[in-house]
């Protein structure tokens, strides 16, 4: 059987102040897929994942979600977004029960109150993700890694059929990265949901993903990650020779 | 009974004072965690416009300031927008040039005068039954709306963008919440004053933030707190003849060194 298409990006361009960012993007994101998405700072990928959002309008081309203009989309709670992490929140007071519930917002709609299926689906979250032991935390008390999980879970609250993860690992130790990455493939491999992934990381970008997509303003590459590693696509990326060396996991 | 229950003006005052207590703090928390604490001066000072308006044209001049302060908050958000201005100079623009307008305005209509003054830092033997029925109808607005969209405003506050990404309209939210910021300051001036009105907004909400509490339970605090100096402040200014609005801000600052000697900013 044949999978359906989730995301579509047809042709699509974005220029600032006359600055390309982003050049003819085509691509689709099938049902299911775990797609890494590496290149350069510069290269355009959260550009590319906030056009997706429809949280930026392309300058040329469009991008479909099930078949639909993201603008027009109404769903948008189906995408689950976790977005590069900011300062600010550290000082702001809310626990991390708030936090998680707020991810429920968008799929509530105006108006309405906490039903039971919204709060099974919080809880859900913060047992998957394992935070509902610090539920009343504030979110600035935590580690950076027990934030990540916290981001994760709100973005879960609204039970996702795709997860959107921007530089996710970013400020993250080591084992906690393990143990996150290994968190993601499973949300991908037993819950089914799609998920896209930006990381600076090539290495965890080689092992995780199922497929990955190049990004350096154009798509120079999207296949499978053993087809990325080859250094004809590292020299395009990085703009000169880089060796790729594979760590054991 | 107090004599000070008695009076009509200071039954009035406290009523209006425990109006303001609740919704100053309430609208004031939301632009506290954004980092918007200027608004409130900001859009105090357009009310100051407002009034200068209002008595030049012999027209109410709660009503001028509110419609003035509601129509700058517009402005305000809409070139907050615009990522070449930045958000603090937009808030200085608007901060000195109503402050230059209505100078301006006053200079026109032969100078400072009691009733200006009133205005200024808050009087509360000024506030008419008209005042006190507008209050309570902009209170009620202010916490339906709180309720309402409790969810909504904190996912706005929190994230912005997570809000947008899922479909939520951020902007009409922070439209929202800058209009009833700027209608609840231009009906709290006659309590505490156009130049403190904004001190109100900010002192007990940032006082309950040192608690490290939940968001909820943070906007709960800094109403305690908010209706503690209220309350305090109205008696106080009453017995010893002060200026009701700085009577009031003061206890709000003695809470805030209380509450930052005991707990330790982290």
């Amino acid at each position: 059987m044949t999978k359906k298409n989730c995301i579509e990006v047809m042709e699509v361009s974005m220029s600032f102040n006359g600055t390309t960012v982003l050049e003819n993007i085509t691509f689709s994101v099938e049902e299911g897929e775990y797609l890494g998405i590496i290149g350069p700072n510069g290269g355009g990928k959260t550009t590319l994942f906030k056009i997706i959002l429809g949280l930026m309008s392309p300058t040329g081309g469009e991008v479909r979600i099930y078949g639909e203009p993201v603008q027009r989309f109404r769903k948008r709670h189906i995408i689950g977004y976790v977005p590069q992490r900011a300062i600010s929140e550290i000082y702001f007071p809310a626990t991390v029960e708030e936090v998680v519930r707020s991810g429920r917002t968008a799929r509530m709609g105006l108006l309405k109150m906490f039903s039971r299926a919204d709060r099974e689906a919080v809880e859900k979250a913060m047992d998957i993700t394992e935070v509902a032991a610090f539920r009343g935390k504030l979110i600035g008390h935590l580690s950076s890694g027990e934030r990540q999980r916290v981001f994760i879970a709100r973005a879960l609250a609204s039970e996702p059929r795709i997860l959107i993860l921007d530089e996710p690992d970013v400020g993250v130790d080591v084992t906690s990265q393990e143990k996150f990455y290994s968190f993601i493939e499973d949300l991908n491999s037993k819950f089914g949901i799609t998920v896209l992934l930006i990381s600076h990381d090539i290495d965890v970008v080689a092992h995780q993903v199922k497929s990955v997509l190049c990004l350096n303003k154009r798509l120079v590459c999207h296949g499978s990650p053993k087809k990325f590693i080859s250094e004809e696509y590292m020299q395009e990326l990085y703009g000169k020779k880089v060796k790729f060396i594979l760590h054991g996991h | 009974m107090p004599e000070i229950f008695e009076l009509e003006f200071m039954q009035r005052a406290f009523a209006a004072g425990l109006l303001i207590s609740v919704i100053v703090p309430l609208i004031g928390v939301f632009l506290v965690v954004r980092r918007y604490a200027l608004m409130a001066d900001t859009l105090a000072h357009v009310s100051l416009l407002g009034v200068a308006v209002g008595i030049l044209t012999n027209s109410h001049p709660v009503v001028s300031a509110t419609v003035a302060s509601a129509v700058a908050a517009v402005a305000i958000e809409r070139l907050r927008g615009i990522k070449s201005l930045f958000a603090e100079s937009v808030l200085a623009i608007f901060l000195s040039g109503s402050l230059a307008v209505a100078v301006v305005i006053i200079s026109l209509a032969g100078g400072l005068n009691v009733d200006l003054l009133s205005y200024l830092f808050g009087s509360i033997s000024t506030i008419s039954p008209t005042d006190l029925y507008m209050l309570t109808a902009v209170s009620v607005a202010v916490v339906l709306a709180i309720t309402l969209l409790y969810k909504e405003f904190f996912l706005v506050s929190f994230d912005e963008e997570f809000a947008e990404a899922g479909g939520v309209k951020a902007r009409n939210l922070n439209l929202l919440i800058v209009v009833l910021a700027a209608v609840t300051i231009a009906l709290s001036m006659r309590i505490v004053g156009i130049l403190l009105i904004g001190a109100l907004m900010v002192i007990p909400v940032v006082s309950a933030k040192q608690f490290s509490l939940s968001f909820r339970n943070t906007i709960f605090l800094s109403i305690a707190f908010s209706f503690v100096s209220v309350a305090s402040g109205l008696i106080l200014s009453y017995y010893l003849d002060l200026a009701s609005g700085g009577t009031v801000v003061l206890v709000a600052l003695f809470i805030f060194l209380l509450a930052f000697i005991i707990k330790r900013p982290e």
